[in-house]
């Protein structure tokens, strides 16, 4: 029994704005392990042509849970949480993503389907993350799957 | 590594993961805002009825993204996807792996196209993807 209301299909969700910070970049390179001095040295961010440290290729995804409640909105829509798997994400890059920039997250509901006669239920939300001067940093597409039973 | 002398079949360096410790998963929901307890409440699993917790996905996914920043500078990553096909258990080797599958032009740069995956040590894909790097 379908439980995400097709009419869903074309909402834009409220946009969810993130001040990037040095210390949060840092944070995420060292959970992640990632090395490279480009996340953690202003000096080598800036020898790489950077303005200021680099956020890593899957922070920009993380800037929505650290700035917002993505989970409470996915409720709203009217995901059982408890039954709630991330089936894909992709991400396209047109331009960096810095400390000292502020992020704006506008995410759309792209599309809402089903597999297995309804057991499966696939909501495809895009979000464009786009910095103070209105410049596309990068396009994410994250596949969210609601089972039943 | 050169990349731009990689050809269709070769594979890029293979980026191998210390074992999934709690420790990287409480980290992650501190550094990542994930806080859900999945991932990091094993009170709350056994409560639940999944046992253990297990990795976020989202960190795999990082790590697989290390392995296309290691062969070739972030700035020339164009595009990439997983899908997430399996959890990964704490104490899982996440093994990422990557093999070009095409070289094309686009937008007057040369990309690579690879097939990429994070793989456990007993085989078990957790994800699978591709991406596309241009390399110059």
């Amino acid at each position: 029994m379908p439980r995400l209301d097709r009419n869903l299909i074309g909402t834009v969700l409220e946009p969810v704005v993130a001040e990037v910070e040095k210390g949060e970049i840092r944070q995420f390179a060292n959970a992640i392990g990632a090395t490279d001095p480009i996340h953690t040295d202003l000096a080598a961010a800036q020898a790489a042509g950077y303005p200021n440290l680099v956020a890593p290729p899957t922070l920009v995804f993380c800037l929505a849970q650290r700035n917002a409640e993505p989970t409470k909105g996915l409720v709203k829509l009217g995901f059982d949480v408890a039954k709630l798997l991330h089936g894909e994400q992709h991400f396209e890059y047109f331009h960096p993503v810095c400390a000292g920039d502020t992020i704006t997250l506008s995410t759309r509901i792209e599309d809402i389907y089903e597999k297995k006669g309804g057991l499966l239920e696939f909501m495809v939300q895009k979000t464009d993350a786009v910095n103070r001067d209105g410049t596309l940093c990068a396009t994410m597409t994250a596949v969210v799957v609601q089972r039943h039973g | 590594m050169d990349a731009a002398a990689l050809k269709v079949g070769d594979a890029i360096p293979e980026l191998t993961i210390n074992r999934v410790s709690r420790q990287t998963l409480a980290l992650y929901a501190g550094a990542s805002g994930d806080h859900n307890p999945i991932h990091i409440d094993t009170d709350f699993t056994r409560a639940a009825g999944v046992g253990d917790v297990f990795a976020h996905g989202m960190l795999v996914m990082a790590w697989l993204g290390r392995a296309l920043t290691g062969f070739a500078p972030q700035s020339a990553l164009r595009s990439w996807g997983v899908r997430f096909a399996s959890i990964t258990q704490v104490g899982a080797r996440i093994r990422c792996t990557g093999t070009v599958t095409e070289r094309f032009e686009q937008d007057g740069e040369r990309r690579l196209r690879l097939d990429i995956a994070a793989t456990d040590e007993h085989g078990d894909v957790k994800l699978k993807g591709e991406a596309v790097v241009a390399v110059g």
